[in-house]
């Protein structure tokens, strides 16, 4: 924790060149808080909105896959199940055939 | 490992700085309010609807498509000029830790297995090799992925991710001499000092052939437009290599080294790459081909009309100067034609001032408009006989669009 403090103390001075990230609202729904917790951690969630509504439930698949088998995104697999599904169930291709 | 900076970005970071008691009015309170903005329709519904208008700082607003790693394209209105100004440059990240490098501490390594020997050199020593400048295009290799049918993951940028400056710096052969090249380097490695918000993301490291890195416009850059390249553009000296995509244009540079082996790190094994044969480009990268596929290189031959947004509303019966830019992998343009008609005849536009065959060459078309609807089309060639095309060449990464642009004016 104690790092955690220097650290955020270290962001702090270096701020004023460091991006205004603003809060990203994705849709509510089952597997939202691993989502935030997992993929926010090294992106912002404004990249999963601006990869939609196009990709299909494989495609969504092979992008978790690839966070974690090519970027090294340290998700348990129990986590990553529940990120595929809430992208394939609110930003998968087949939500928008689901809801025209 | 979680780097620091990017626990700012985080929801858990936010909490823990409001119980901490430290007020963090910059990032988390926001100077500006997003605008709404209207897009193509081509992109994806999901960029159309959360890209906002937004000023990094030191930038204009730009159109945002990603805080972090930050991802923001200059918007059309900020390209009619043959210089694009600094601070509408577009901005574009693959990892999110980004250092604001202090000048003065600021060191460059050069050496590695195919230099006869290991240097470094403040930003003061580099200064102080001969200076040389060029005008030159940087443009994302994957500019306009967004309008991609069928559309490609990643990032999905519009027309925007792409300005054209005055760069001045040492030439990169200089920088090299001072560790020796030896005769059996194949390719030029660079890093900068951004790096990965975890420590297993593979590290954004690129590389070039060593005859593209000899070549005398290939620079490493510590002024853009006569000014300290900004921030978000590289400060204090990025790599520019002239005609080549903005990949290989390491921002922040920290360490170039020669080689005698192919580099292999995902960033030129398996990202940036375009299946062989597919494109009419010129520059290979022999050291870094497969049968199925090859580094992207050059960018290829492309224009974009400015003066007017699609469905413009202009004055039936009176004269209208339609206008932009063109550019290419660095031969030069030859010739803009514009089609008033659907693409079924073209007339030669008139050309700009010329920067200089890396450079944004500006035209202008003028027609008197009929009442009702027409499509303008432009179509650039190159001084090598390269042309636009008509129909978007597909490939995985969403690379090289070049798809000839029109849009539509409305006369009434």
């Amino acid at each position: 924790m104690r790092t955690l403090a220097i650290a955020l103390l270290a962001a702090l001075i270096a701020a004023p060149a460091a991006a205004q990230e603003k809060p990203i609202t994705l849709k509510k729904g089952a597997g939202l808080d691993k989502v935030e917790a997992n993929c926010g951690a090294c992106h912002s969630l404004d990249y999963i909105q601006m990869n939609s509504p196009f990709l299909n439930a494989a495609q969504w698949d092979a992008s978790v896959t690839k966070m974690i088998k090519v970027f090294g995104a340290p998700i348990s697999e129990a986590d990553a199940r529940a990120i595929g599904d809430y992208l394939k169930a609110n930003y998968g291709a087949e939500h928008v055939t689901e809801n025209r | 490992m979680i780097s620091r900076r990017n626990l700012l970005g985080t929801a858990g970071a936010g909490l823990a700085l409001a119980g901490s008691g430290l007020a963090l009015p910059r990032l988390l309170g926001g100077e500006a309010e997003a605008q709404p903005l209207s897009l193509s329709k081509a992109l994806p519904q999901g960029v159309r609807d959360s890209a906002t208008l937004e000023a990094l700082p030191g930038k204009k607003p730009l159109i945002k498509l990603a805080y972090r790693p930050p991802n923001y394209e200059s918007p059309v209105e900020y390209l009619r000029t043959g210089i694009t100004p600094n601070d509408q440059f577009f901005v574009r990240y693959h990892l999110a830790d980004i250092p604001e490098v202090d000048a003065k501490t600021w060191k460059l390594s050069i050496g590695g297995d195919g230099a006869n020997g290991q240097t470094a050199l403040s930003l003061d020593e580099l200064k102080a090799l001969p200076a040389a400048e060029v005008t030159a295009v940087c443009q994302c290799s994957g500019n306009r992925r967004g309008l991609f049918q069928p559309h490609v993951p990643g990032v999905e940028w519009g027309y925007g991710a792409m300005g054209c400056a005055r760069w001045k710096g040492a030439r990169l052969k200089d920088v090299l001499d001072k560790a020796g090249l030896k005769k059996e380097a194949v390719e030029i490695v660079f890093n900068g000092s951004d790096g990965p918000a975890v420590d297993k993301t593979p590290d954004f490291v690129k590389s070039i052939p060593v005859w593209k890195a000899i070549d005398e416009s290939t620079l490493v850059a510590y002024e853009m437009n006569g000014q300290p390249l900004p921030h978000w553009n590289g400060f204090p000296a990025r790599i520019v290599v002239p005609g080549w995509t903005g990949t290989y244009w390491m921002k922040h540079v920290v360490s170039i080294d020669a080689v005698t082996a192919p580099y292999d790190g995902f960033w030129m094994k398996s990202a940036y790459r375009i299946p062989v044969g597919k494109f009419p480009v010129v520059a290979r990268f022999i050291t870094q081909e497969t049968a199925a596929n090859t580094p992207i290189t050059e960018c290829v031959v492309n224009s974009l009309i400015t003066s007017h947004a699609d469905g413009a509303p202009v004055r039936a019966g009176t004269r209208v100067a339609v206008a932009g830019i063109a550019w290419d992998g660095g031969y030069g343009i030859r010739t803009v034609e514009v089609s008033t008609d659907g693409g079924k005849t073209f007339a030669e536009a008139t050309l700009g001032p010329d920067a200089g065959k890396y450079a944004f060459r500006t035209w202008s078309y003028s027609f008197i408009p009929q009442r009702g609807r027409t499509k303008v089309t432009a179509r650039a060639t190159n001084v090598i006989g390269q042309s636009q095309t008509a129909a978007l060449i597909l490939n995985p990464a969403g690379y090289h669009h070049n798809v000839m642009h029109s849009v539509t004016l409305v006369a009434a």
